[in-house]
């Protein structure tokens, strides 16, 4: 019911909690929230809520990038947080959700990989971010991506002493150069909408998400949603996402 | 394939010799699997992908059914002799997600709301992978579809477009893939010009984004006329 009701305000020009359309909900950003983490940040959007964790370990490069540091997003769509996720290992939904916050954060090459090798062909640093979803009110993946930059950003690098990390210890931030932000865009009839909420996700026809860089080039894209759009859409929707992706990327520190 | 300091355009030329606008040859072929409702495979250049349909069938788990509309149900998969590296037979993340892409790409065309209670369940496999192969695997599923004689509103045309060494070109091959500096998956409903997948990594300007669409458009339109011209030759032998 609330869901035609979404609906019905988004063809008056009107949202349920009365935004504009390219009104983001509040965004509240705490860093450093989790102190067994390397790098964590909690991020609000609106209802939504989701801790990102960053935590360093070492391992093998991968052969083709010897001298590079490794990347590992992974996200838990914990049962928690909505009562329409399941134990389990990552569904469809997880797994393209920490490919695109993946693709925002690799192909932006805002973390300097080239600078995490201890050992070529041996040793590297791997940086894992762990997506945790605590409330599900719409926009997981703006909110995801924000949250892993936001982790990422706050992340510092442990001593190595005789070949062992010494967790607590650190010595330096983690290389993070750049602040790729993800913007969602909806599309319903002929209007668009940016952060969702629940209720507007599930009458939406689709969604683009634009991952946007410090200088506004677009580094991933993903079209989600059931239904089709214009070529003519995918302009607009990047123009919405590109002025949106500036206001916010000041909330990062 | 990993990413080489090689060059991908020598003399003004792909380094198989294309044109920056022609996509590899392309063959297809519909009625490949006569245990399926519909299938087909499609080949572009060295990347090959068979494609068939079950359905529309009753859908079990009860559960699962919807009462007001059928479901599509689709998983991409490439075989472990596909690729250079073996790759472990299973789904492996990339496989899950382009599952989704795909499914995705095709539900706009069809009219699932005809079928309540059923599914229709659509498999790719890649067999050989050379570059753009949930593309191709998308073009060879729509053929499937259509030759399981489920009704559709349009076919679905689906290619890469991208940019290596500054230029922007159309299907890129593995290696083009691996060294690229976008890498943009497209695909449409032919005749309604309606986009049911947009992908991209790398790092794109606005101005050619527009570019790669319109690139995108134009070269979709070609597989739709072949799409096109392999079903009527499938009905010219019935």
């Amino acid at each position: 019911m609330q869901e035609s009701y979404a609906l019905e305000l988004i063809e008056k020009n009107k949202r349920i909690d009365q935004r504009k359309f390219d009104d983001f909900r509040k965004i509240v950003i705490e860093q450093g929230i989790i102190k067994k983490a390397e790098g964590s940040a909690r991020v609000k959007l609106g209802e939504t809520e989701i801790i990102a964790g960053v935590k360093l370990n070492i391992g093998e490069p991968f052969a083709d990038t010897p001298d590079e540091g490794i990347l590992i997003v992974n996200t838990e769509f914990t049962p928690l947080a909505s009562p329409d996720f399941e134990s389990g290992p990552p569904g469809e939904d997880a797994v393209e959700l920490s490919r695109v916050v993946d693709r925002g954060i690799r192909e932006s090459k805002c973390i300097e990989l080239e600078k995490l090798c201890i050992t070529p062909s041996e040793k590297v640093w791997c940086v894992f971010i762990d997506i945790h979803i605590i409330n599900h009110r719409g926009n997981l993946l703006d909110c995801a991506a924000l949250a892993a930059i936001a982790a990422l950003l706050n992340a510092k690098m442990p001593k190595i002493v005789d070949e062992k990390i010494v967790r607590g210890d650190y010595e330096k931030n983690l290389p993070v150069v750049a602040k790729p932000v993800n913007v969602t865009v909806g599309k319903v009839g002929d209007k668009y909408i940016v952060d969702p909420t629940l209720e507007e996700e599930a009458v939406l026809d689709s969604k683009l998400s634009i991952s946007v860089m410090d200088d506004d080039g677009i580094c991933a894209l993903q079209k989600q949603g059931r239904h089709e759009f214009d070529v003519a859409d995918i302009e607009k929707m990047a123009d919405i996402a590109i002025k949106k992706s500036g206001e916010i990327r000041k909330l990062l520190k | 394939m990993a990413k080489t300091d090689e060059k991908m355009i020598v003399d003004n030329k792909r380094i198989d010799g294309r044109g920056f606008e022609d996509t590899r040859p392309v063959t297809m072929e519909v009625e490949v699997v006569n245990r399926a409702t519909g299938s087909a495979i499609v080949q572009f250049g060295g990347t090959q992908a068979i494609s068939s349909v079950h359905g529309p069938r009753e859908l079990f788990p009860r559960w699962m059914q919807e009462s007001e509309t059928g479901i599509l149900r689709c998983r991409y998969n490439m075989a472990p002799f596909s690729v250079e590296d073996r790759k472990s037979p299973g789904p492996d993340r990339r496989s899950v997600e382009l599952s989704k892409v795909a499914r995705l790409a095709l539900e706009p065309a069809l009219f699932l709301e005809d079928f309540p209670k059923a599914t229709i369940d659509v498999f790719i496999e890649i067999l050989q992978a050379d570059g753009s192969t949930r593309v191709t695997g998308i073009n060879a599923a729509s053929l499937a579809l259509a030759d399981a004689g489920v009704p559709m509103k349009d076919l679905v045309a689906a290619c890469s477009v991208g940019k290596i060494d500054g230029q922007l070109v159309v299907d890129l091959n593995g290696k083009e893939d691996n060294n690229s500096e976008i890498d943009l998956a497209f695909a449409i409903m032919g005749t309604k010009k309606k986009v049911t997948l947009l992908q991209m990594d790398g790092i794109v300007t606005r101005s050619e984004l527009v570019k790669l669409v319109k690139l995108a458009e134009q070269t979709c339109e070609r597989i739709y006329n072949l799409q096109k011209k392999t079903l009527k030759e499938k009905f010219k032998r019935v």
